[in-house]
């Protein structure tokens, strides 16, 4: 992919962009707080939201409600990644099976399966499981979607070549179809890894009793918006920081 | 299908050329090839495909009969769409065919037979995602192979070639030539008695094609394997078979048979020869009609709007 180098964010300029663009973000929050543009009610300056912030991380609160909303994510995570991509990879077998199943996982993937979530609710209670289950159902559908095409494209020349030197199904996987697929998987699983965020959060939000997105909708709900934006930036922070680790990680597989 | 006529002429016509040509011969190496134990049987093979359209069918092989010896170099030469790929498809077991034998030394085909049968194809078969030198550790454990010595004969198939500098590189770093180099060099390394090649050379030039191909005289005179080769080149068909095998229109039929008396290696000079162009004229001659047909057959279906079987 050509396209991949041009958005490389490891260069002196990008970085040097970046940094910026984070510094005018700051910059314009102390703007706006400070100079009185906006009602401290609704977004209060950075220093109290660092107070906030080093409260909930001293206090332990940080470290409670992160443990669960984690553990929630990563769950959710290989509920959709390992039968996504086993059910991928079966589907891809014949063409028939490819355009049967396609088009329904990806009208699926384009209804919100938001809508559904209060059922999750019934199903699996109030605790960190209806949670994974919805993260995992929402994410199970972009692994499923890409890795049907990433191993139904596998091109027929190389499994001829493959199968007149001999290989076995299980060689054929391991050094034809893994590795021909595996760019398209990575994107599945990197939208995955975002679905299962987003719907794990944001179901927290509507609806638990425990985890970050929990915290958030409580502060906002007491009006306490230093210690909502607190929880914010965290959030912010991390996402960033694992967004940094998986364009590491494709990198790193690309130069194969 | 209305086809004795026709078809006991061109089997005439190859049992001719064949005998007369084995008894011709003084020189050792063709006396030996003519000596040699059968290695690729071909009896009766008839290959059908379904069209597009259920009922339709398309008739790509026609009882084709064909015996080649081991160490034998011969050419399928033939009109576009005749069924050359698909010969030395069902040769090598990658295609069932609908009726008919194919065996290679006494084992009948049923598959693909690693231990027997090389591919060489038109386009690059080199695993992009490997190095030059994984790809051949790849193909070995394909094989089965035991040997430990793999490295070793990678190296040397690949200097046969002289590609030895590129063991590291992935495929896509190298030229289209340069790869086609390394899957003649993965053709040797196998280490089968038998290479099939289907237009090994067809995506290169002219000039890489004929450096080539001197290369490939040169490396199989020392090996003695058995080689089948597709072409759509008369020169090249000309300069390294042994024996050539014109096929007919689709559906293909074996139109007739020709034998090239030149030891291996052959040099340059061969090009050059008076005998050369002879072969290649009456090769020439022998495929112009077929050649015909097959165009008038095209036009014939884009003006029918359908493709006929
Ligand atoms: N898998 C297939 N399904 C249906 N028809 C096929 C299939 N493979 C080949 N054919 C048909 O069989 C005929 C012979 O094909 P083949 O590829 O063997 O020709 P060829 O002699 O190798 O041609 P070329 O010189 O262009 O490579 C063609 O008409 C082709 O359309
Ligand atoms: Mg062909």
């Amino acid at each position: 992919m050509a396209e991949r180098s041009a958005l490389d964010s490891s260069g002196i300029v990008p970085r040097s962009i970046q940094v910026g663009f984070v510094a005018a973000v700051i910059g314009l929050w102390f703007f706006l707080t400070l100079g009185g543009h906006v009602h401290l009610l609704l977004l209060p300056d950075p220093v109290k939201v660092w107070y906030a912030m080093v409260q909930l991380a001293v206090s332990g609160q940080l470290w409670a409600a992160a443990k669960v909303t984690l553990l929630s994510i990563l769950k959710a995570y290989f509920t959709a990644v390992i039968p996504g991509l086993a059910i991928g990879f079966l589907v891809s077998r014949t063409l028939r099976s490819v355009q049967f199943f396609e088009p329904i996982f990806s009208g699926i993937f384009s209804v919100p399966l938001t809508l559904f979530f209060p059922l999750f609710i019934f199903f699996f209670g109030i605790g960190p499981n209806s949670k994974i289950a919805y993260g995992g159902l929402y994410a199970f559908f972009p692994v499923v979607i890409t890795s049907i095409a990433a191993f139904a494209n596998t091109d027929q020349l190389y499994i001829r070549a493959a199968q007149s030197m001999g290989a076995s199904q299980l060689q054929l996987f391991r050094r034809v179809y893994f590795p021909s697929a595996l760019p398209g998987i990575l994107t599945g699983l990197r939208i995955a890894t975002v679905v299962c965020v987003a719907s794990v959060l944001g179901g927290e939000t509507i609806s638990s009793t425990n985890g970050v997105g929990h915290a958030i909708a409580l502060q906002a709900e007491l009006m306490e918006t230093a210690r909502m934006y607190a929880w914010v930036v965290y959030v912010v922070v991390a996402v960033v920081a694992l967004n940094m680790a998986l364009s590491v990680i494709e990198t790193r597989t690309e130069r194969k | 299908m209305p086809m004795s006529a026709t078809q006991q002429r061109s089997q005439g016509q190859q049992f001719n050329r064949g005998r007369g040509a084995g008894d011709a011969v003084m020189d050792g190496k063709s006396k030996l090839a003519a000596d040699a134990p059968v290695a690729i049987a071909v009896e009766h093979v008839t290959q059908r495909f379904d069209g597009r359209r259920p009922g339709q069918q398309v008739l790509a092989l026609d009882d084709v009969s064909l015996e080649i010896r081991a160490g034998e170099f011969l050419c399928l030469l033939g009109p576009s769409g005749c069924g050359k790929s698909t010969l030395l498809n069902i040769i090598g077991g990658l295609n069932r065919q609908t009726s008919g034998t194919v065996r290679i030394g006494d084992t009948v085909v049923r598959g693909p037979t690693p231990s027997q049968v090389a591919f060489v194809f038109q386009e690059s078969t080199l695993f992009p995602w490997y190095t030059v030198l994984e790809n051949f550790k790849v193909s070995s454990d394909f094989q089965r192979s035991q040997a430990s010595t793999w490295n070793d004969r990678a190296m040397s198939a690949l200097r046969s070639v002289g590609m030895e500098n590129f063991a590291n590189h992935y495929p896509n770093q190298l030229s289209i030539g340069m790869k086609q180099r390394i899957n003649l060099a993965r053709g040797i390394f196998l280490d089968t008695p038998i290479i099939l090649m289907d237009e090994p050379f067809a995506a290169l030039d002219e000039q890489t094609r004929m450096v080539l191909g001197e290369d490939l005289s040169v490396l199989l005179a020392r090996t003695g394997k058995t080689i089948v080769f597709v072409t759509h080149s008369l020169a090249e068909a000309v300069f390294l078979a042994d024996r050539i095998v014109v096929m007919t229109a689709r559906p293909g039929r074996i139109k007739a048979t020709l034998t090239v008396e030149e030891p291996h290696p052959r040099s340059p000079d061969f090009m050059l020869a008076p005998r050369f162009s002879e072969i290649r004229n009456e090769l020439f001659a022998i495929l112009r009609d077929e050649i015909r047909q097959t165009v008038a057959a095209m036009r014939e279906a884009r003006d029918e709007g359908v493709v006929d079987g």
